[in-house]
């Protein structure tokens, strides 16, 4: 078991010509995903190390039964590669793309809300089940197929946990990378209760980050939802307020979204809280009794 | 990108949201010629700097002689403001909004951002005109007024009447209830169609002739939305940014200056904040934020060490990259060649982790540099701050 995705998945990548779509759709394949299409307007009949390109989406959808799309298209045409996902009848998409403007994704939330897909990131690594399916940017050789479901708002801080996790031998189910922007497809509260549910899964990392209140939310569902143990790491501590760190969603604003006040919220919803990054695996450990 | 108070005024005015008539000054003279043009009788002078607090800081005269008007801008013009928003060095003024007075009867507070909960643009609206509105939030949240507008359809009508009888517009000035319904329709589309990340209005006033007037003004925009607006794009005033911030962004890394004296190079920005957190649970400070991006190579990696290397508080750096896609090797080699071209002076540890991490450590420990190799990240950190010594 895993949650999201598994190795029946089958994957379109939308802007597969590009530089980093091919790149990464021949780096998923090579881990073993079923990457069965790929969509770049106009370039239908070429194909990238043996995956078929469409010029649509729906195309794509009706000849390889692809249910996944993982999106590298660019920040300006991303909005409309999402919704046309969505309209072809995609049922999870990831998204890549780092530096949508937010009103666009303001748009593609209200379209894509009520109705029967997820959407995942944008600005994240993607989804990885380990040994199954690696659906996004993420290096394959770090994780080992284990116990521990991993969710983020970030990238490389992501890889850190999972190399302690995986050095340690506890391993990952599946680790899923929600993103650094402000307005996103998917949160915390809704990969907490896969987990939960996930009968392979049995810890929770947890890697939030200074802005927003989607920790806070987060330590609110855990308190009345979860049994299982959650252990976290906020980073920013040492972040100023009214500065961008990196991530567009990155931001303490108006004295919120403070990485001490996350902390708390978190640590009185009986999350354990680990303050040293370097520290998360051995945490996970002892939350086990291992 | 924040712009200033003259340029968000500008951008009311065109679409459609009172402002007091005014004019970007930039010299004492400029500013006898426009009070003529002008002919009010109270002149306000305002300080234009990317902060607020201005008032309070001295940054903002008042006057009614037409003659004094020069002398004002001469006085404020090269003059260090310094508010609870600049930090102690405080920020100089280069320009000047100078605008006729008004006659103020109530002072109001309106924003329009989007809502990171729920994804809508939301206005907030209070009575408590002038005052920081994470005060009122504080002390007397039951004053502050949410409003969430569906983008699926835009800016309704109800919507702006739902501010206004809330505000108590009815009893404070009935004869505003609909310009202001209006204005809060004009913001809508300038926020959505300029791709703001926040307008704010405060104070916005009644007047004592019953209009509406946006007395202050503040927006700033969605960074990623900029490419679409070269006009937004054409008020970015580089006098209100860190020369080191203008340089980093020109060689594309992601750079915030900070106090501490440990620079530090991370691939990624969670993991660059992480670091930047190790560092001071190790006992120091970090002296920046530096995200070289997931793909480092050796022309960010120079990049990077000549950003970090002007900061004259950095006593020591701390190169922090967990490889992925890109291989340690490749990074390592990088950071040789960079270390090279750049004369580097201070004590450097660099971590690698990763993939093909062993053997780019093995190039690193070869490769003759004056530098310390590590594995993890708490033992890294521990290393550099040694290496510096504690901060003060």
């Amino acid at each position: 078991m895993s949650i999201l995705v598994n190795k029946n998945t089958r994957v379109v990548v939308q802007g597969i010509t590009g530089k980093e779509g091919s790149f990464h759709a021949t780096q998923c394949k090579a881990y073993g995903t079923k990457m069965v299409a790929g969509v770049t307007p106009g370039k239908a009949g070429q194909e990238v190390e043996g995956i078929p390109v469409f010029n649509t989406v729906a195309d794509a959808v009706k000849k390889t039964d692809c249910d996944t799309s993982l999106i590298f298209v660019p920040p300006p045409f991303c909005a409309d590669a999402i919704l046309e996902a969505a309209d072809a009848g995609v049922k999870l998409i990831i998204c890549i793309t780092e530096g949508i403007p937010v009103n666009d994704m303001v748009k593609v939330k209200r379209a894509l809300h009520g109705r029967d897909v997820r959407l995942i990131g944008p600005n994240c690594p993607g989804v990885i089940t380990v040994d199954e399916a690696k659906i996004g940017i993420m290096p394959g050789f770090i994780h080992k197929k284990g116990i521990v479901g991993v969710v983020s708002r970030s990238g490389t801080l992501t890889y850190e946990a999972v190399h302690q996790l995986s050095i340690l031998g506890l391993g990952e189910t599946t680790c899923v990378g929600i993103g650094g922007d402000p307005v996103n497809g998917t949160g915390f509260v809704d990969v907490l209760p896969l987990f939960e549910k996930d009968p392979e899964t049995q810890a929770i990392v947890m890697i939030g980050e200074i802005g927003g209140d989607a920790e806070e939310k987060a330590a609110d569902f855990i308190k009345k939802n979860v049994k299982k143990p959650v252990i976290s790491f906020i980073a920013g501590i040492t972040a100023p307020p009214g500065r961008r760190m990196g991530h567009a969603g990155a931001i303490i604003s108006g004295g919120k979204g403070t990485a001490v006040e996350k902390m708390k919220t978190l640590e009185a919803a009986g999350v354990t809280v680990v303050k040293n990054p370097a520290e998360i695996g051995a945490a996970v450990k002892q939350a086990l009794g291992r | 990108m924040n712009v200033h108070e003259f340029q968000a005024k500008s951008l009311f005015a065109q679409f459609g949201v009172p402002v007091p008539r005014g004019k970007e000054i930039t010299s004492p003279d400029a500013a006898t010629a426009w009070a003529t043009e002008l002919n009010t009788p109270v002149f306000v002078v305002k300080a234009q700097i990317h902060a607020g607090g201005r008032g309070k800081a001295g940054g903002v005269k008042i006057t009614k002689d037409k003659a004094a008007v020069a002398g004002l801008a001469k006085e404020l013009i090269g003059k260090t403001l310094v508010t609870h928003q600049t930090g102690p060095k405080g920020r100089q003024v280069h320009r000047l909004l100078m605008e006729e007075g008004a006659n103020i009867a109530k002072e109001l507070y309106l924003s329009l951002l989007v809502d990171r909960d729920t994804g809508w643009p939301t206005f907030i609206a209070s009575t408590e005109g002038g005052m920081e509105i994470e005060e009122v939030a504080a002390h007397t949240p039951e004053k502050i007024i949410k409003e969430a507008i569906d983008p699926a359809v835009g800016f309704q009508g109800h919507n702006g009447r739902n501010v206004a009888f809330a505000l108590g517009l009815q009893s404070l000035e009935p004869a505003v209830i609909n310009p202001f319904v209006k204005m809060l329709e004009n913001l809508y589309r300038l926020f959505m169609e300029k791709n703001a990340a926040l307008v704010e209005i405060n104070p916005l006033i009644i007047t004592k002739e019953k209009t509406l007037v946006a007395l202050d003004g503040k927006v700033s925009f969605d960074d990623n939305g900029l490419f679409k607006h070269e006009d937004v794009q054409e008020m970015r005033d580089l006098n209100e940014e860190e020369p080191l911030e203008i340089e980093a962004a020109a060689n594309n890394l992601n750079y915030v200056k900070l106090d501490g004296n440990i620079g530090c190079m991370v691939n990624g920005a969670g993991l660059a904040m992480a670091t930047m957190d190790v560092i001071k649970l190790a006992g120091s400070e970090p002296a920046n934020f530096l995200d070289v991006g997931g793909g480092a190579t050796k022309e960010t990696v120079a990049a990077g060490f000549r950003i970090l290397l002007k900061d004259p508080n950095v006593k020591g750096i701390f190169i922090n990259i967990f490889g992925g896609i890109v291989r340690c090797e490749r990074i390592a080699h990088g950071v040789i060649e960079a270390a090279k071209e750049v004369k580097i002076t201070v004590p450097l540890v660099v971590r690698l982790q990763g993939t093909n991490a062993d053997e780019g450590r093995k190039l690193l420990a070869e490769s003759g540099l004056k530098l310390e190799v590590a594995n993890d990240l708490w033992e890294a950190a521990q290393k550099i701050v040694k290496l510096t010594g504690k901060a003060a």
